[in-house]
């Protein structure tokens, strides 16, 4: 079996699926994705991991581990404590900096995917960001830039971008400036009118929002009477996030014109339905590729029987139907 | 590209060793389990992330899990009875490297970290090595495998901190007093008996560490640690890593 003949049979596939009746396809920021289906943004590295379990061309695109300008180890551990269908995560924006990711990283992706790449960049400074989307730019490879400004785990910067329409719109208009890729603007939870924040990134120029990143949590050890995370705080994810996600998903695609990518506690394809009814053009799965890696094809493969159950023979067309009266 | 199943397992057994350390042996296909040292990944119902357990020994169509109850997953775990059934991630990790060229190796195992070196003195055994094994306990109610550890064919040494069962003390004074009788080590237990080990001996080895996991794959950069040669992940570069490796905190 020569290294391109997993592609070729992915391809028979694909031709397969579309003669079918179901069509999966969606369009975000005017590029077609084969399905809907994103692996999120730090639960999917830069995608190596994931050959073990299946061939990761089934997705619709990929979100790269957020990279910033700089190489960073994150946070000390324990990064990671279980919850209530959910987990915290205090990893800290581990990477290892833009320049290996673009020397090694993407052309190690672009090699085994054909689909497009979103890549995920975050910073510390509005220059940062800048500089890091300025590079990401002259990219071919990528297909979108996917700006974190909602990452609740360094302090000085991730988050603090996403949580004041002012500083959100600033860093939303720089990047605009540098780079003339699709540019979808991740946002946080962790504030008090999503769709303030969602507006000022649009006018700004954002082409997408993404909704949600983690929102900020704790665990104590009742034994040892201190916080698991070594970060005393990190961010929830999981199942239970995704109430929360969906009505910020329906909120914000009910406020702006632009896509938006729904994110946020997606474990099965009847989430992504629901997601796609709120308003997600396309949907981003997280930390249910961490408990079950191979979640992301598991709901690839149900789509289909889920939407013939429902009636459903394009799924582009109930993006946003709950708003319809 | 290797790509592995989904793998369901059925318990065939699941015994007490001691008060609060189980014997869980399954079967279904762990193929991709390769090496001592690696671990599996088991997911249970009802708790949103797997739980990570050392192998401590395989087939081709079988696996043996020593785990100790110490949270809600191992008390599941605990309660599962023959017949249940299992969604297990295999092959996980790099294990250790019984090809490393040595003559004379020391096994030292405390706790709840002596099992995956069980499946190890077996390998070592079969390449011909001259084994010797020591293993750590706080009493003697603790002392678990030191028979099956015998039927290896490897030398056994058990201590207790108590002295309720073999040699008085910790695993590091038997190390010293064996100064020169071995050429290499492998280790695994809690990280103040690894870092004791090595400043109770000058030779090379290596050591098995625990993180708390976020997936057990290499993907979410929840259990990484700072090394000599660079930031390595737990669960996917390690759990073993190499003497000059390791970075004590």
């Amino acid at each position: 079996m020569d290294r391109y003949s997993a592609v070729r049979r992915l391809y028979g596939n694909r031709d397969m699926a579309e003669s079918t009746k179901y069509d999966l396809s969606t369009h975000l920021c005017g590029v077609r994705l084969d399905n809907p289906i994103i692996p999120a943004s730090g639960t999917f590295g830069f995608g190596g991991e994931y050959d073990d379990f299946y061939d990761i061309n089934i997705l619709g695109s990929v979100s790269l581990k957020g990279t910033t300008l700089h190489a960073r180890f994150g946070n000390p551990t324990p990064r990671i404590a279980e919850c209530r269908s959910g987990m915290l995560n205090a990893v800290g924006l581990q990477n290892p900096g833009i320049d290996a990711v673009i020397a090694e990283e993407l052309p190690r992706l672009r090699s085994r995917f054909r689909k497009p790449i979103m890549a995920n960049i975050s910073g510390f400074s509005v220059e940062e960001y800048t500089e890091c989307c300025r590079r990401m730019d002259s990219q071919e490879q990528v297909a979108f830039i996917e700006l974190n400004i909602s990452c609740p785990n360094v302090h000085n910067g991730g988050m603090a971008f996403g949580t004041s329409p002012e500083a959100a719109a600033e860093v939303t208009r720089a990047a605009r400036r540098v780079t003339t890729k699709p540019l979808i603007v991740k946002l946080s939870p962790n504030v008090t009118d999503i769709v303030s924040i969602a507006r000022a990134c649009e006018d700004e120029g954002a082409d997408g929002l993404t909704l949600i990143n983690t929102l900020l949590g704790m665990r104590i050890d009742i034994r040892r009477r201190r916080p698991v995370l070594a970060n005393t705080t990190g961010g929830f994810s999981g199942a239970a996030v995704f109430p929360v996600a969906l009505r910020m998903v329906y909120q914000v695609a009910g406020a702006c014109r632009i896509p938006v990518v729904g994110c946020g506690g997606v474990e099965s394809a009847e989430d992504v339905v629901e997601m796609m009814m709120a308003g997600a053009s396309a949907v981003e799965v997280g930390s249910a590729n961490l408990h079950n890696p191979y979640a992301c094809r598991d709901i690839i493969e149900n789509l289909p029987k889920v939407m013939e159950r429902l009636g459903i023979e394009r799924l582009e067309g109930i993006i946003g139907a709950a708003h319809r009266g | 590209m290797h790509v592995m199943d989904k793998v369901v397992f059925e318990i065939e057994d699941n015994a007490a060793l001691t008060a609060d350390v189980m014997r869980m042996r399954l079967r279904g296909d762990a193929s991709a389990v390769k090496r001592a040292g690696q671990f599996v990944n088991i997911a249970i119902d009802g708790l949103y992330l797997r739980r990570p357990i050392s192998v401590c020994d395989f087939t081709a169509d079988s696996l043996t899990i020593i785990y100790k109850v110490v949270g809600e997953g191992t008390s599941r775990m605990a309660a599962m009875r023959r017949g249940e059934r299992l969604d297990i991630l295999t092959g996980l990790g790099n294990g250790f490297d019984a090809e490393h060229d040595c003559r004379r190796p020391l096994l030292v195992g405390g706790g709840v970290g002596i099992p995956p070196l069980y499946r190890l003195a077996k390998d070592l055994v079969a390449r011909g090595r001259q084994v010797t094994v020591i293993l750590g306990f706080n009493r003697a109610e603790e002392v678990f495998y030191a028979d099956e550890f015998r039927a290896t064919g490897a030398e056994v040494i058990v201590t207790t901190a108590d002295g309720s069962y073999g040699r008085k003390g910790l695993v590091t004074d038997e190390v010293r007093d064996r100064e020169g009788g071995f050429d290499y080590f492998y280790a695994c237990g809690p990280v103040p008996m690894l870092r004791a080990l090595c400043e109770a001996t000058p030779a090379d080895g290596e050591m098995s560490f625990e993180e708390r996991m976020g997936c057990g794959f290499g993907a979410c950069m929840g259990c990484s640690c700072k090394t000599a040669s660079g930031s390595k992940r737990i669960c996917k570069d390690g759990p073993v890593l190499r003497r000059a490796e390791v970075i004590w905190e």
